[in-house]
């Protein structure tokens, strides 16, 4: 495996770029100050991380002083949960999410069962996406706040945003979006969209890890989580990771600028590759296509094998992917989101996340799609499972052994 | 989270021992099911005068461990007395890979079952040994659960006192389980797994199981979710 890996998990993170780069250094060693501090070193440090502010609100049409830096969208998103419920009314108490987020909304709506909440969780349609309807029909007098991802990170679906902001601005819910994988691919406006809380960050667009940040509209009512100093208007104590703030700011600048000519880029990568793994038997594309599916993502079911075998035969070959089996999974669960589109297990265990920055290449395509082919190979020929409707109806695919227990 | 594998692991995952499946065995056995996401099938030639196993071959559907620890049981198995290999553990297999990771002790408990059910079907051909008849009872769930491995610790849901209670009420039973120190994600895991157990008896038509956290708090099962 001398040649160079083909990294096809940029929905896990990115490789940062130079620019970004350059932009953080002067931040380490020479402009090192605490923006808290009063001295020069101090002001010049703050400068840069309301410059930042004023940046990335611009980009998504907020005003400046309606963002807060965190350490990740993960916090991001527990703040926003958290910081809702706990400054809520008592007679707020109950929440809506949809059964297709990340574990950061998720697992924070579960504890917040344990607390004392109700929680909905909305099921999706066979392609991920969430009923604006449904989440119409949830909502009753007692409900604080709904949370719906943006742009999925397993699937790829992207919601109307705009559509499920407005139900909820008609019935007095907060909306809040997790828009760790869209920000910078999908254009968010808050003036147009009614969306009260977004939760972004940088790594996933080229920026460095380590930092995210959380918009909150003006007038929306929510505590902090920590206690220590004012840093971030009171929200969020601890002092400011500046350089990562200053490529955050960076890598969100270049990504909006180069919007439509990198999205159309890797849509050019991903359509290709689906195109070309499609032909492999056996196979189904999870999540839509066309315009409502992130650029970045490519989701597909191989049958009959499992996941993690292919992650790891593809990693031995230099091909980096992820997967949606709970094999791969500490916790041994199958994704939530393969789950809630409809899969059953075993279509859940087989199935393989690829997906796309700018940074890759149409040229990969096909050593990836090759590389894929013989991995699956490999694997369904020494399969101990193929289910006999399969076998006898897609008489196309190879002759697999059949569970044969009792002949014996 | 990323999971670390021994050397010999990856070794009898990149290149498994005994893959396929001999023609005219003498025996073959699955174990284990596609919606958990490992399944081995053996397949078994023994001499009929010494008993010694001359071959056994394995098919798989799972991860790097299931595929490695079925490789390993069969280098293990192969030209060894049936008699010996019946006293084989999920231990002494993972052991020879040089471990395994907790999360993945289970496929080391599949592949050892796999072997044994094959040679337990060679007995019972040979007329060594008799179909057992399940019997219906908390007995037999007990038994059975022995199987299912806490992903957290490695070790079996009975030997680390996590059911509470089980209850047979007509074709419906009931089973308790406490976390106790284990981690909430792996509830659904541990619920799938005992679920998919006592179904294979094939003698109970629902399970109900109730799974409590640390400070007794019900986990439900929001499906999937």
């Amino acid at each position: 495996m001398s040649e160079k890996p083909i990294y096809f998990d940029n929905n896990d993170s990115t490789a940062m770029i130079e620019p970004v780069f350059a932009a953080m250094k002067p931040y380490f060693m020479e402009q090192y100050g605490n923006p808290a501090s009063l001295h020069q070193y101090g002001l010049d440090a703050e400068e840069a991380v309301n410059d930042a502010r004023a940046t990335l609100t611009g980009l998504i049409g907020a005003q400046s002083d309606e963002l807060l830096f965190t350490g990740s969208a993960t916090e991001s998103n527990n703040l926003a949960l958290f910081g809702l419920t706990q400054a809520a009314p008592k007679n707020k108490h109950h929440l809506i999410t949809s059964k297709v987020e990340h574990h950061a909304v998720l697992n924070v709506m579960k504890r917040l069962v344990k607390e004392g909440f109700e929680v909905t969780f909305l099921d999706v349609d066979k392609e991920g996406f969430v009923d604006p309807d449904d989440l119409k029909k949830a909502i009753r007098p007692e409900t604080l706040l709904a949370s719906i991802v943006h742009g999925n990170h397993v699937i790829g679906t992207i919601q109307d945003i705009k559509a499920l902001g407005e139900v909820c601005r008609e019935n007095g819910v907060l909306f809040h979006t997790d828009a760790a994988q869209s920000f910078t691919k999908v254009p968010i406006d808050v003036n147009d969209i009614p969306v009260d809380l977004i939760s972004i960050n940088a790594h996933k667009m080229h920026g460095p890890k380590g930092v995210g940040a959380l918009y909150v509209r003006k007038g929306v009512r929510f505590d902090r989580l920590m206690e220590g100093g004012p840093q971030e208007n009171n929200r969020r104590p601890g002092t400011e990771n500046v350089p990562a703030i200053v490529g955050m700011e960076e890598a969100a600048k270049i990504g909006c600028a180069n919007r439509d000519k990198d999205n159309a880029y890797m849509i050019e990568i991903r359509d290709r590759l689906i195109e070309k793994l499609l032909e492999i038997p056996h196979t189904h594309l999870n999540g839509p296509r066309g315009d409502k599916r992130m650029p970045s993502n490519a989701n597909i079911t191989f049958l009959y094998i499992e996941g993690e075998a292919i992650l790891m035969h593809l990693s031995m070959r230099g091909v980096y992917v992820s997967s949606g089996s709970a094999c791969s999974s500490i916790a041994l669960a199958p994704s939530n989101v393969l789950t809630a589109i409809g899969l059953v297990h075993e279509e859940a265990h087989g199935s393989i996340r690829f997906s796309f920055s700018k940074l890759n290449s149409l040229d990969e395509v096909e050593p990836a799609v090759e590389h894929v082919k013989q991995v699956v190979d490999q694997l369904r020929a020494m399969s101990a499972f193929i289910p006999a409707e399969h076998s006898e109806k897609e008489g196309a695919g190879k002759t697999f052994y059949k569970k044969k227990k009792s002949e014996f | 989270m990323a999971i670390k594998y021994s050397p010999t692991v990856i070794e009898h995952f990149t290149n498994p021992q005994n893959v396929g499946e001999i023609e005219n065995a003498d025996a073959a056995a699955t174990e284990g099911s596609p919606a958990c996401g490992d399944m081995l099938t053996f397949t078994l030639k023994v001499d009929p005068e010494s008993h010694v196993i001359e071959d056994v071959r394995f098919r798989s559907y799972g991860c790097a461990s299931n595929i490695s620890t079925a490789s390993m049981a069969t280098v293990l198995a192969k030209g060894k007395p049936v008699e010996e290999v019946k006293n084989f553990n999920a231990k002494i297999i993972s052991e020879k890979l040089g471990g395994l990771p907790a999360t993945k002790m289970h496929c080391s408990v599949l592949a050892v079952n796999g072997l044994k059910a094959a040679i337990k079907q060679w007995e019972i051909n040979n007329g060594l040994a008799e179909e057992e008849e399940i019997q219906c009872n908390v007995t037999t769930i007990k038994k059975l659960l022995k199987h299912v491995i806490n992903p957290q610790t490695g070790k079996n849901i009975i030997s680390m006192g996590m059911i509470n209670f089980i209850k047979i009420d007509g074709a419906k039973v009931f089973i308790e389980v406490n976390l106790g120190d284990t981690e909430d994600m792996y509830a659904e895991n541990i619920r799938d797994e005992i679920t998919e157990t006592i179904e294979s008896m094939k003698c109970l038509e629902e399970v109900v199981v109730r799974i409590l956290d640390r400070q007794k708090f019900e986990i439900k099962d929001n499906n999937g979710v």
